[in-house]
């Protein structure tokens, strides 16, 4: 370790670690986006409104089931899904009749969608911040990188992100309906001329995607005050992680992620007025050389 | 088994078919032949209902299927190859043939790899990167999964080494010999004509000639006008 320590000090070393749990949510929340975007072509700008959505949907069940330990695993398998309930209704209902329209009529649905999903937020949850706790096994700091304390939390986020990333792995690779989907992604006629019923397909895809919003949401809650407009920086940064790695590449989000938040805090040690800078430069030099992301798109 | 009844098809707002009628009935070979442009995919895609007709019935086994969405035609056994292959390049050729909607047991991947055993050989490869004459092979095979009774075969030929098309001709007469009735559309009017019984010619969007082999082969003004041979 000593060698490392000469090398990048602990402080800095922490400082890595910090930021790459954060870009575990990042990557959760961008590889759904990606998910839909590649699949069902649809650039879905109310993404961040589910994230948003899943966050305070984990506000209230921790309260609901009285904030001790077993209410954060609740709330980890109830938000997802209600999210999940969320988007399946405004698929059935409304995209589902969409998919053949252009992508800037798409875009002015869902941005729409996120105005109404940001307005319910405020009617139900009203606007002032809310706060999750961090759940009890979670709580503290261990020391690391040379005895600095390194929070918990934070280490139960960079072990999340790996499990989501196999899972995800498992999902396209491994099972029918996952293969299904990249069938679709590139030619959906096709996919609808050997038997497959394209629209449930695309259901689906919509659904799991959001339920990775959702997700996101949940993970994210401790570590920040849970407020209306969370999702907009969020949506921002994830079209811009998903732009970076390639549109619909679910490996190409994960890399992006990973730009992105390395970026980001190695910026902020670097010259912290300007620290969220670094990222978006980052956007701009990926751009330059690999205009359409660093991974294969599939559009 | 198929009967295609005055039909007429546009994209968009241009015409393409004009008034096409045909049959095909159980366990023929029915040709469609013409050159390029002629509405020969275009009156696959009708009837596949990729591209729904704007006038005109299709029934097939009886039941009219007129303007039904694809999944479900393949469901009650038409199986559609199309003429630009349309493998899933993405996907393995084992995966391909997974994916496909399966009523039935009848067809498994062992008996499609048992009438393709070029393509057990290489089903972990990437589809993507097979040979046309691969790809061809696949999309066939993919089609069969389906266990259908009508096969829609859009220019199987197209762009394939002379060697590779009289393998591929062997294969879809044995399709025949199994029962399967094929509407197989051609410019390759040499090939087509070893192994239809009857033939359609399509020109401009409108069938031109409609007759059994001897008579096309009787028929040196059609040939001409319309076939190029």
């Amino acid at each position: 370790m000593d060698i490392i320590y000469s090398l990048i000090p602990p402080g800095i070393l922490s400082q890595i670690f910090v930021g790459l749990s954060r870009t575990t949510i990042l990557f959760i929340v961008a590889s759904g986006l990606s998910l839909i975007l590649g699949v069902l072509r649809i650039p879905n700008v109310a993404h961040g409104s589910l994230y948003m959505i899943g966050a305070f949907t984990a506000f209230t069940v921790t309260k609901i089931f009285g904030e001790g330990q077993a209410a954060f695993w609740m709330a980890l398998i109830i938000a997802p899904l209600f999210v999940a309930l969320i988007s399946l209704i405004a698929e059935r209902g409304m995209f589902q009749f969409l998919y053949e329209r252009e992508h800037l009529m798409l875009l002015l649905l869902t941005f729409a969608f996120s105005l109404v999903f940001g307005d319910l937020v405020k009617l139900v949850w009203g606007g002032e911040y809310k706060s999750v706790p961090v759940p009890a096994i979670f709580q503290g700091f261990v020391p690391l990188f040379g005895g600095l304390p390194f929070p918990i939390y934070n280490i139960f986020l960079l072990v999340a992100g790996p499990v989501v990333a196999v899972l995800l792995w498992l999902l396209t690779n491994k099972t029918k309906i996952g293969k299904i989907a990249r069938a679709a992604a590139v030619d959906r006629e096709m996919v609808g001329a050997v038997g497959i019923n394209v629209s449930w397909v695309f259901a689906i895809v919509f659904v799991i995607g959001c339920l990775l919003a959702g997700l996101g949401g949940v993970l994210v809650a401790p570590t920040v005050s849970v407020t209306l407009g969370m999702d907009h920086n969020l949506i921002i940064e994830a079209f811009l992680i998903v732009i970076m790695g390639g549109l619909g590449n679910i490996w190409g989000a994960m890399l992006g992620a990973l730009i992105f938040g390395i970026t980001q805090s190695l910026g902020i040690l670097v010259w912290p007025q300007f620290g969220i800078v670094f990222p978006y430069l980052a956007v701009v030099v990926v751009l330059l050389f690999r205009p359409t992301g660093l991974l294969k798109s599939t559009w | 088994m198929l009967d295609v009844k005055g039909v007429d098809t546009y994209y968009g707002l241009s015409h393409i078919l004009f008034d096409v009628s045909l049959t095909v009935s159980k366990g023929e070979i029915v040709g469609l032949l013409g050159r390029n442009g002629a509405g020969k995919s275009t009156t696959m895609r009708s009837i596949m209902g990729l591209t729904p007709p704007k006038k005109g019935r299709i029934t097939y086994k009886g039941e009219d299927i007129t303007g039904q969405k694809p999944f479900r035609l393949f469901r009650k056994g038409i199986g559609y190859v199309p003429d630009d292959r349309r493998v899933f390049a993405d996907l393995s050729v084992d995966d391909n043939l997974e994916i496909v909607f399966r009523s039935g047991k009848k067809w498994s991947k062992e008996r499609v790899y048992d009438l393709f055993p070029a393509l057990y050989e290489i089903n972990s490869r990437r589809a993507g990167n097979l040979s046309g004459g691969e790809q061809q092979m696949l999309t066939i095979a993919r089609a069969l999964m389906g266990e259908p009774e009508l096969l829609l075969l859009d220019e199987p030929t197209e762009g394939l080494a002379p060697l590779i098309v009289r393998d591929l001709e062997d294969q879809i007469l044995k399709l025949k010999d199994i029962g399967i009735s094929i509407l197989l559309s051609e410019q390759n009017v040499r090939s087509a004509l070893r192994m239809i019984s009857r033939a359609y010619v399509i020109d401009n969007g409108r069938i031109r000639f409609e007759g059994t082999v001897a008579e096309l082969e009787a028929n040196e003004e059609v040939k001409k006008k319309y076939l190029m041979v």
